[in-house]
């Protein structure tokens, strides 16, 4: 029987009758499906950027999944991120007016956590004005900033800038507005203050209408506005939120996926061949060689592996590619000692003793007759393999020890237990994570159960 | 071959292995330690000198104390041993030699709770406290085990024989770090029934401090043993199944002896022996890799918590001596493992 023998017609037909192995194949798709979808769709710089804070910065601090506001009749704001303004310029006695307006809906039922606004403008000798201005559902109008920018250093200056609404420049221009108000209001809250209804301190929900207006007075033709951001800081976003250190939990778990595959399978796929062809040569080779290769076979049965995983992370390194070596290097006995019985068996078959008489060489009888009988084996190993591999990274990142350069899923549930999320209850930040985990190891298991049955009989009736 | 040889060669590999382990900690460890220790000599001889007023006006200049303070750093660290590099033979030796008769030498940082530096004393003063948390739950996870496994052995298809199945997948697939965290969240965060943390508020010498200790055990326990008991019950399924298909059963069910009867009484007490090796393995190494992961998620202060601190401040005498105090009681359960093999089923040989 040829691999390619094994491979279609029994094999493939016997897999397809259990259902287990078929769940585990779906899930194992829809798992590549998401990796596809981050290489192509999700930006790059997230991954590499994961741990950089000020890549993040425009998200929420602990913000719950968007979708929770269908479960609670009180609505929590969600974090606006906004950048596409309505641009309208205006000339008026030699005044260039260039005006970005953001007209956005609040209907929730708390105040935003804050806002932000930030702008990049280039001007060349007279500084231009800024102003901004809010109206409210309510018809009010509140002047939020009305400022001269820094004088130019060159005629092409740009000047950036991020204005927060703990800005002491809002909270003295909203002194002006406070008799507006029936009741006693808060000037060094203003995210809290511009969102009040005038008679009683809830909410005033509709929309409202942002103006950033710049006032060139300048016919320089570089006097330009680069962009504009506007961002309203919520208390939900997402699909799944934010963690702690403003990291989009959506984003770090689209890219854990990939991560996840490559370390399982690299690791499961490159053991199960190194104890394949060790336990072989132990196997065919016999005498003298057999006892001292399984007597090593044996000590790295007993060593405790997680310390010197620990302390090979510490000392050499933490990348990626290190950890799956680390990984190789104690993952490859357990195949090693199925196949040096296996081999054992076959090479005693009369086949194998007619091909040898035939003056077959050695490598040649172990790579036609001997390797074909063991793949399936071999398959049903690197599946079984697979979620050792993802649990041990896991458990090396939740340590703090995994990679510090790119998302896994145990590096989030590491930093989830680092700002102590389970005792505060923020359930979004672990459950996504350790799910995926499960959901992953599960459709390996479910695998490689389904090949076990096959290749192993005996397994079968129980 | 005899039950000499076999105990021989037994007592060998176990060497070997206990000196592998060293040998690998050492060579990645050595080289950092010796700096640190370095240091730590240079360090205490400067500040030694620069505190001895009567010492220092009698140096005529500065060149003469700095000569001083060199010879004495070279002279401590010669003592110490540490003039020679960690791969030659004589310090290598020593330190081996050292390590397994459990002279484990002196913290860097870390203390035990009394105040003692010694890493022996740190290591004994958390050891009681995992063997404590592991062995409670493995003996209740082997109790469900057993009773479950059986069962579903004897009536396969039925519900709890699905169940069984399925927690036997749930155990190998889903991290026990993650469950924990999930159990803090729901009995600390929203129910408010158990602590968040496991560390007892009251002091040791107290003593309410074990009804304290155990009440702080308590998620930590259900933990391990939600996350356990479906591969342990599985296992015994798989032997008792095995047991089932042999002819005395068929014998015993033809002489009208109850189903319960055999499955209680026949066949698991066949199956006896090599479930009694498993459980012993499986006490054994859900200690050491189980602790770590476990002991962070719940801050029980056991050898777990212990190795995390010593890895966040480095402190390399405390990871040398956790690695072979773990590995010690991993070799010598797998050494027993082997000789109750021996004992129960002589058709183990070795090899």
């Amino acid at each position: 029987m040829s691999v390619k023998t094994i491979l279609k017609s029994d094999f493939l037909n016997k897999f397809r009758r259990l259902k287990s192995g078929i769940a585990g194949v779906t899930i194992l798709f829809v798992l590549i499906g998401i990796s596809v979808y981050a290489a192509a769709a999700v930006p790059l710089d997230s991954f590499r950027q994961w741990n950089n804070p000020n890549y993040w910065i425009k998200y929420p601090k602990s913000a719950m999944p968007a979708w929770t506001n269908l479960f609670s009749s009180k609505k929590q704001p969600e974090q606006l991120i906004k950048d596409d303004a309505i641009v309208t310029e205006g000339s008026l006695q030699g005044v260039k007016n260039i005006t970005y307006t953001y007209k956005f809906a609040f209907n929730y039922d708390f105040f935003p956590n804050d806002f932000m606004l930030s702008y990049v403008v280039q001007y060349g000798s007279i500084p231009p004005i800024f102003d901004v201005q809010l109206g409210r559902p309510d018809g009010e109008s509140f002047d939020l900033i009305s400022s001269s920018l820094p004088s130019p250093q060159g005629t092409h200056y740009v000047f950036k800038d991020t204005l927060f609404s703990t800005d002491s420049q809002i909270q003295e221009s909203l002194r002006n507005y406070i008799d507006r108000y029936s009741y006693n209001v808060d000037v060094t809250r203003p995210e809290v203050m511009i969102f009040s209804a005038k008679n009683n301190p809830s909410v005033l929900k509709g929309i409202y209408t942002l103006r950033l207006t710049f006032s060139f007075f300048d016919e320089n033709r570089y006097d330009k506005v680069l962009n504009t951001e506007f961002i309203l800081g919520g208390k939900v976003f997402g699909l799944l939120g934010t963690d702690e250190l403003r990291h989009d939990l959506t984003t770090g778990i689209i890219w854990g996926t990939p991560v996840a595959l490559f370390i399982g399978l690299s690791v499961a796929i490159v053991s199960t061949f190194i104890g394949l062809f060790y336990g072989l040569t132990a196997a065919y080779k016999g005498k003298k060689t057999e006892p001292t290769l399984m007597m090593i076979v044996q000590i790295v049965i007993n060593i405790p592996v997680l310390f010197i995983l620990i302390i090979l992370a510490i000392t050499i390194g933490r990348s990626i590619f290190l950890i799956v070596g680390f990984f190789t290097l104690f993952g490859w006995v357990s195949m090693a000692l199925i196949s040096r019985s296996m081999g054992l068996q076959i090479k005693s078959y009369a086949y194998v003793e007619a091909a040898k008489l035939m003056g077959e060489s050695d490598i040649k009888i172990i790579f036609r007759h001997i390797i074909p009988q063991l793949l399936p084996f071999a398959f049903a190993t690197i599946a079984l393999s697979v979620p050792s591999a993802i649990l041990a990274e896991s458990g090396l990142s939740f340590i703090g020890l995994g990679d510090p350069t790119i998302p896994t899923w145990g590096q989030i549930l590491h930093d989830a237990q680092s700002s102590d999320a389970a005792a505060r209850g923020m359930w979004w930040w672990i459950m996504p994570p350790g799910v995926m985990i499960g959901i992953t190891t599960v459709a390996f298991v479910l695998i490689s159960r389904a090949l076990e049955s096959i290749v192993n009989p005996r397994m079968k009736k129980i | 071959m005899g039950f000499k040889w076999f105990l021989l060669l037994r007592l060998v590999r176990m060497f070997i292995t206990l000196s592998a382990v060293l040998l690998i900690t050492i060579a990645l460890l050595g080289a950092t330690m010796d700096d640190i220790l370095k240091r730590n000599a240079q360090l205490s001889v400067i500040e030694q000198v620069s505190q001895d007023a009567k010492l220092n006006s009698s140096f005529k200049n500065q060149q003469e104390q700095q000569r001083y303070v060199n010879n004495q750093i070279n002279a401590r660290i010669h003592a110490q041993g540490l003039d020679e590099p960690w791969y030659s033979p004589k310090s290598l030796g020593t330190k081996l030699f050292k390590t397994m008769t459990l002279d484990l030498g002196n913290a860097l940082f870390l203390t035990s709770d009394s105040g003692s530096e010694k890493v022996s004393n740190i290591i004994m003063e958390k050891l009681p406290n995992t063997v404590l948390l592991f062995t409670t739950s493995t003996i209740i996870i082997i109790l469900i085990g057993l009773y479950l496994g059986s069962y579903s052995a004897s009536k396969i298809g039925s519900f709890l024989d699905k169940f069984t199945s399925a927690s036997a997948i749930f155990s190998i697939s889903v991290p026990t770090f993650f469950i924990g965290m999930i159990m803090i969240v729901v009995f600390a965060f929203v129910l408010h029934i158990f602590p968040s943390r496991s560390i007892p508020l009251t002091n040791p010498s107290d003593p309410r401090y074990m009804l304290d200790l155990l009440y702080h055990m308590i998620l930590p326990l259900i933990t391990l043993i939600l996350v356990g008991f479906g591969g342990w019950a599985y296992t015994v399924r798989y032997y008792v199944i095995n047991i089932f298909n042999e002819d005395f059963i068929a014998v015993k069910r033809a002489q009208g002896i109850s189903e319960r009867k055999i499955t209680y009484s026949h066949a698991l007490k066949n199956a006896a022996p090599p479930t009694f090796l498993s459980v012993a393995l499986l006490l054994s190494s859900s200690i050491i890799s189980g602790s770590i992961l476990v002991e962070i998620v719940f801050n029980w202060p056991g050898m777990g918590l212990l190795a995390f601190r010593a890895i966040s401040v480095m402190d390399i005498p405390v990871i040398i001596g956790l690695t072979y105090v773990t590995t010690l009681i991993f070799v010598i359960t797998i050494f027993v493992v082997d000789l109750m093999s021996q004992y129960f089923d002589p058709r183990v040989r070795v090899g």
